[in-house]
């Protein structure tokens, strides 16, 4: 992946992938997240940064979560933010990608969020627009989802501090997860000491071994020990073919009940990115339970957003030097 | 060039500021609020002279950074504390404190601030440096001491080994 998510002094001119970007810059985006959190606290939950910015959201997949919390870390931030839904848009009039973009952009758009069903879609929306419109991934294909990897990263650091120490499982479809590959690239580059993967044969892709990660195909082993459980979504709508048995066999191998999650650590915490399979790859007292983070991981979502929405527009200012 | 600034008693300035504030304040329950870095270093000072029954509520402290008007400028912070502000302000007298009045665009950015947290009944603004140059309609109620500097010159609050002025002379202006 090319890197021309970074202006040449290093910070992030667009945030498409996790790839590419180094521990300082990652552990940034988690600081001022920490530092926007407090913003959701206050009575009035808004603070002037981006005031008179525009911020288009562009959805060409369905998203309530990432939408949503785009939309509101855009809001928080004083910009004004529009929400495209493109599938039911412009471009089933027969107008090209490249088209709809330029109109948008016309409309003076300072950033563009963008979800979209065909792997690369941000980066090639990113190689097309003018030098002073930003671009951030908010899901292509199963590519990437960095802002999701980041909120997961922040979650983790939020119960467990320590990056080296950890031990992480990732758990599912695996083939199919943006989120997963994303989340693989963040816990290495911020020096996780063990990456797991837990899955089914058919739901791995097949350069896992270039990943730096252990490969498992049973819970037991592969859940022994760990402190971070991150279960994946059975992408239904991703599948081609024949690759499970049965949404019953599965949750019975691969499943997350309270019998498995005991095999972990007893302060392990359990992640999922949303939304859930109730029964299918978790079970509703293992995700409603005292273990479980899904909910923090949302509200987390809302500042990681803010953050990159800010240095992503920050990095665009006429001259770069910190003052007093 | 630094011009070491001995001649000024950091310690006389607080002293005599807490006493205009103890004697215009004191009926009226007010509340600390320091701006970061230096007025909160100027804020605690002025708490410990006033003793502890003074203010009913901790320090409250104010980080204008995502209320500056110099975003498109000049970008992020490299690091933001967050405000804290453990009181509700509604009502309540305000003590708003700075190391160094100058533009007074911060000033115009912490008031921006503190109004996003309810309608105080009044907000005092207590500086230890007035410096000519002001770019808005804004004015200290209590200060430590006015200095007219060349529009070269930049005064800075340090805190390394207790509170220290410093003048230096500079190239580019900025607030």
């Amino acid at each position: 992946m090319t890197n021309n998510q970074l202006t040449e002094k290093g910070q992030l001119r667009h945030f498409l992938t996790i790839e590419g970007l180094n521990r300082p810059l990652l552990t940034e985006i988690m600081d001022r997240a920490e530092q926007f959190s407090s913003i959701s606290g206050r009575q009035v939950k808004k603070v002037p940064l981006l005031r008179g910015k525009t911020i288009m959201n562009l959805f060409f997949e369905n998203s309530t979560r990432t939408r949503t919390t785009f939309e509101l870390a855009a809001k928080r931030l004083s910009a004004d933010v529009m929400n495209l839904n493109i599938t039911t848009s412009a471009t089933s009039k027969g107008e090209s990608l490249l088209d709809t973009l330029h109109n948008l952009q016309a409309m003076h758009t300072d950033m563009f969020v963008v979800r979209h069903a065909q792997s690369g879609a941000a980066e090639f929306i990113a190689q097309h627009v003018a030098p002073h419109v930003s671009v951030i991934n908010a899901g292509d294909g199963c590519h990437a989802h960095p802002t999701q990897a980041m909120l997961d990263m922040f979650t983790i650091r939020r119960h467990k501090q320590h990056f080296p120490d950890l031990r992480v499982a990732i758990v599912g479809d695996i083939l199919h997860s943006r989120v997963a590959r994303s989340q693989i690239h963040a816990l290495s580059t911020l020096g996780v000491g063990e990456i797991r993967v837990i899955a089914p044969k058919t739901l791995l892709p097949s350069n896992t071994q270039t990943l730096g990660v252990h490969v498992y195909h049973d819970m037991k082993t592969g859940l022994q020990d760990v402190d971070v459980i991150i279960m994946l979504r059975l992408q239904f709508e991703r599948m081609q073919g024949a690759l499970l048995p049965s949404e019953n066999e599965y949750f019975h191998s691969f499943g997350l009940d309270q019998q498995k999650l005991n095999y972990a650590k007893p302060d392990a915490i359990v992640m999922h990115p949303g939304p859930i399979n109730r029964g299918v790859e978790i079970s509703s007292d293992v995700a409603d339970g005292d273990q479980s983070v899904i909910l923090e991981q949302v509200t987390h979502g809302i500042a990681i957003r803010m953050a990159v929405m800010s240095m992503v527009l920050g990095s665009r200012s006429e001259q770069q030097e910190s003052v007093e | 060039m630094t011009i070491p600034t001995t001649q000024v008693d950091i310690q006389e300035l607080l002293e005599s500021m807490a006493e205009s504030i103890r004697q215009t304040l004191q009926d009226s329950e007010p509340l600390l609020i320091g701006i970061h870095t230096g007025g909160v270093w100027v804020a605690k000072e002025l708490a410990a002279i006033l003793g502890a029954d003074f203010f009913d509520a901790p320090l409250g402290t104010l980080n204008i950074a995502y209320y500056r008007d110099d975003f498109t400028r000049i970008g992020m912070h490299p690091q933001v504390t967050p405000s804290d502000l453990p009181f509700a302000v509604d009502g309540r007298q305000l003590i708003l404190v700075d190391d160094v009045l100058h533009s007074g665009r911060t000033i115009r950015a912490a008031l921006n601030e503190i109004f996003d947290y309810g309608r105080p009944a009044g907000v005092t603004l207590a500086v230890l440096i007035e410096r000519n140059g002001r770019e808005l309609p804004i004015q200290a109620d209590i200060v430590g001491q006015s200095i007219t500097l060349s529009p070269e010159q930049h005064i800075k609050l340090t805190n390394n080994d207790g509170l220290q002025l410093e003048i230096k002379s500079k190239e580019t202006p900025d607030d």
